[in-house]
C-alpha cells in the first residue's frame, strides 16, 4: 500500500507550486540592516528556529504549512531546525508574554552570530490585539532587535514565503 | 439552550462541589473576578451557574473534593486574587513571578528530564518535567502559562466587537469555534436570535475547521511515529481545506468570520462550487490513507496500546472531544445541550473504549467522515436570507453562557454585559483544561520516546489554556 501511494506520487510529478515574487517592501526593510560581511559568510542556506513567544497558535499553523508539499520551503534553501544552536534566523511569533520573555532572550543568546530576527504576525510587531496587556511585553522589538517583520493575522504561507525569500536574497547577494 | 443562574451561599456552593465526585453532574468551569467566584456545572443537558460572593477574597475549594478543579483554582488566584480555602495545591499557575516548586519524585535510579518551554518543533511553549526510570516515565509534571496573554483582563470593559476579536484569538486553531461560543454567549445575554442562514454558515465554518484540524492531526500523529507519507498526504488535504475556506470566507482560518449577531460576510458566490470540489477531492484521497494507516503494522505498533487513558479518568475530568470519546465518554456539545443547526442535521458521534493513541486517531478519522457529510448537508439545506441581525442593546447588566463543540472538544463561554453594552467580564474555558492533566496520567508507564506521539494524539492547546 505504501509503495502504491509512493509510486502514484512519483508518476504524478511534484505538487509544489511556483515561488511567489520576493516582497519588495520586506526586502528593502531588511537590506538596510543586514551586514555585508555576514552575507558573504553565510551563503544561501538558512536554518530557521521558530519561537512562539505568546502566539494564539494561528501563526504556527501557517508556518507549519510552509513545510507541506505545496509550498515545500526547503527547495529555497530554508529549513527549520530543532535547536537555536543550529539556527541563523529566529522566527518569532506572538506579543511576547512576560512569561516567555526570558526564554526568548535565552534562545536568542543560544543562537550563534551572525543571526537575524524575523517577527511574524501582527502581534509580533506591537502586541496586536493584545497590546496594552499587563501580561505582555508588546512586540518582539521590545526585547530583541528585529531585522524583518512579516505582517498578517496570521500571514498566509505565501506571505511568509515572500518575506523569507526576501531574507535569503538579501543575505546571498 | 437550557441554563439557570443563581446566587449561591457557601452551603449551596459546597453542596455543588460535593456532587461532582459522585458524578451526579460534570464540572464545566470555575473562574473568578475580584470579589466573586463562579461555578458552571452540567447535569445531563442542563447548565447551572453558581455565583458566590467572596468579599473576603476566599471561597471553599472545589479542587479539595474534585481534582479537575485544582488548576482552575490556581488560575483564579493568579487572575482574580481569590484564595481557595483548603486547596491541595496552592502553587501559582499562570503567573510565573517566583521560582516554581516542582513535585518531588523519589526512588532509586530515577532521573529527571526537563523539556521546554522552547521545544524542538514548531509548537507552542510549555514545560514538561519527566521523571524516568530508565526509559519508562514514572511521572510527568506539566508547567503551563508561558503564553498567558491576560485575555480576561483585556476583555473587561471592552466593547462587544473588540471582545469578539479577542475571543477569536484565544486559540488560533479553534478560532471559528471560539467566535461561535462568544457570539452565542453574547446573544444569549442580550436575547438576540441571529438569522437561520447565519447559524448554518457558522456550522459550515465550524465543520471546515474541524476537518482541517483533524486532517492535520492524523498526519502529525503518524509523523511522530516516523511515518511521513501520511503526514505529507494529510498535509495536502488540509491545505485544500484551508484554501477552500479562504475562497468561501476570505480567510484561511476563517478568523473573525463569525460575529455576535450572525456572520461578517456571506458565503462567496463561488463558495458552494469550491466546497463541492473539496468534498470530492477529500473523499477520493482520504479512504486510501485510512487503509494505509490501518494496514501498516510498523505504524500501528507505535499507536496501539500506547498512552492509554482510562474511561474512569475521562469521565472524572469530563474530558471533551476525541480525548473523551476515545475513552468511552460519549459527549458532544453539538448534541448535548445542542444548538442550531445541528438539530436539523444528521450526524453520528463516534466513540470507542480503548483510550490509546490509535483510538484517538480513529475518532478523528470517523469525525472527518462525519464533517464531510455535514458540509454536504449544510450546502444542500442552506437557508436563504439575511446573515446578520443587529443586537438589541443591553438595558441592564445581563449574562449569557454557551457550550460549543470545537475540533478539540467543548468550549464553555460566559459573558456579563453591562448596561453600557460593554463586556464587564468574560470567561472562555478551553477543552484543554481538562485534557492536559489527563496527558500526565496517560503517559505514565510509557517510554519517554512515545511522549511526542501521545502529546500529539491529545493535541491540547497551550494558548487556549493559558489565556
Amino acid at each position: 500500500m505504501t509503495s502504491k501511494i509512493l509510486l502514484k506520487n512519483f508518476l504524478r510529478g511534484p505538487l509544489t507550486e511556483a515561488a511567489p515574487a520576493p516582497d519588495d517592501a520586506a526586502l528593502a526593510e531588511l537590506a538596510a540592516r543586514v551586514n555585508q560581511a555576514a552575507r558573504a559568510r553565510l551563503g544561501r542556506t538558512l536554518s530557521i528556529r521558530e519561537v512562539d513567544a505568546g502566539s494564539c497558535n494561528g501563526c504556527e499553523l501557517e508556518i507549519h504549512a510552509l513545510n507541506n508539499v505545496l509550498y515545500d520551503l526547503e527547495r529555497f534553501g530554508l529549513r527549520f531546525v530543532a535547536s537555536p544552536r543550529h539556527a541563523d534566523v529566529l522566527l518569532v511569533t506572538g506579543p511576547v508574554t512576560a512569561n516567555m520573555r526570558e526564554a526568548l532572550e535565552r534562545t536568542y543568546h543560544a543562537t550563534p552570530d551572525p543571526k537575524w530576527v524575523v517577527a511574524v504576525g501582527d502581534c509580533a510587531r506591537n502586541g496586536g490585539v493584545f497590546a496594552g496587556s499587563a501580561a505582555c511585553v508588546g512586540g518582539v522589538s521590545a526585547v530583541l532587535a528585529v531585522d524583518l517583520h512579516i505582517p498578517g493575522c496570521p500571514p498566509s504561507p505565501t506571505a511568509l514565503l515572500s518575506g523569507l525569500l526576501a531574507l535569503v536574497e538579501s543575505v546571498s547577494t | 439552550m437550557d441554563w439557570t443562574a443563581s446566587i449561591a451561599d457557601r452551603a449551596a456552593w459546597e453542596q455543588a462541589a460535593a456532587s461532582l465526585p459522585r458524578g451526579a453532574q460534570s464540572l464545566l468551569s470555575l473562574w473568578g473576578e475580584p470579589g466573586l467566584a463562579h461555578l458552571a456545572l452540567i447535569n445531563s443537558s442542563r447548565i447551572s451557574l453558581l455565583h458566590l460572593d467572596c468579599a473576603a477574597g476566599a471561597f471553599p475549594s472545589v479542587g479539595r473534593l474534585h481534582p479537575p478543579a485544582i488548576r482552575l483554582e490556581r488560575a483564579m488566584r493568579d487572575l482574580a486574587g481569590l484564595d481557595s480555602e483548603g486547596s491541595p495545591d496552592a502553587r501559582p499557575w499562570l503567573r510565573h513571578a517566583a521560582p516554581y516548586a516542582f513535585l518531588r519524585a523519589e526512588g532509586e535510579g530515577l532521573h529527571q528530564i526537563p523539556v521546554g518551554p522552547v521545544h524542538a518543533g514548531i509548537i507552542e511553549p510549555g514545560h514538561f518535567r519527566f521523571t524516568a526510570s530508565g526509559e519508562t516515565v514514572v511521572r510527568l509534571e506539566q508547567r503551563l502559562g508561558y503564553v498567558h496573554k491576560g485575555i480576561d483582563a483585556l476583555m473587561a470593559g471592552a466593547p462587544l466587537e473588540r471582545a469578539a476579536t479577542l475571543a477569536a484569538r484565544v486559540s488560533g486553531d479553534s478560532t471559528v469555534a471560539y467566535s461561535i461560543a462568544f457570539a452565542q454567549a453574547a446573544e444569549s445575554a442580550l436575547g438576540a436570535a441571529p438569522p437561520p442562514r447565519a447559524l448554518w454558515l457558522r456550522a459550515l465554518a465550524a465543520e471546515l475547521e474541524r476537518l482541517a484540524n483533524h486532517l492535520g492531526d492524523i498526519g502529525a500523529v503518524c509523523n511522530d511515529a516516523s511515518f511521513s507519507v501520511m503526514h505529507a498526504a494529510c498535509g495536502l488535504l488540509r491545505e485544500h481545506v484551508l484554501r477552500a475556506a479562504s475562497a468561501c470566507f476570505g480567510h484561511r482560518l476563517m478568523m473573525d468570520a463569525v460575529v455576535p449577531g450572525g456572520m461578517r460576510s456571506d458565503l462567496a458566490a463561488h463558495g458552494a462550487r469550491e466546497l463541492t470540489a473539496l468534498l470530492a477531492f477529500v473523499r477520493r484521497r482520504f479512504p486510501e490513507l485510512v487503509h494505509l494507516y490501518d494496514n501498516t503494522p510498523s505504524l500501528k505498533d507505535r499507536t496501539v496500546s500506547t498512552g492509554i487513558l482510562s474511561h474512569a479518568l475521562a469521565q472524572q475530568y469530563a474530558a471533551g472531544g476525541y480525548v473523551g470519546r476515545a475513552s468511552g465518554r460519549h459527549f458532544d456539545a453539538r448534541r448535548t445541550p445542542g444548538y442550531a443547526p445541528y438539530d436539523a442535521l444528521r450526524f453520528e458521534v463516534p466513540s470507542v473504549q480503548a483510550g490509546d493513541v490509535n483510538a484517538r486517531v480513529w475518532i478523528r478519522i470517523r469525525e472527518v467522515e462525519q464533517s464531510l457529510a455535514l458540509i454536504e448537508q449544510i450546502l444542500a439545506g442552506l437557508p436563504s436570507g439575511a446573515i446578520h441581525s443587529p443586537l438589541p442593546s443591553a438595558r441592564a447588566t445581563t449574562e449569557g453562557v454557551a457550550l460549543v463543540e470545537g475540533f478539540r472538544g467543548d468550549i464553555f463561554a460566559w459573558v456579563r454585559i453591562g448596561a453600557d453594552g460593554r463586556v464587564e467580564r468574560c470567561h472562555l474555558r478551553d477543552p484543554s483544561w481538562f485534557q492536559w492533566p489527563l496527558l500526565e496520567a496517560a503517559i505514565e508507564g510509557n517510554i519517554v520516546a512515545d511522549f511526542p506521539l501521545c502529546n500529539k494524539s491529545f493535541n491540547c492547546s497551550y494558548s487556549g489554556h493559558d489565556l
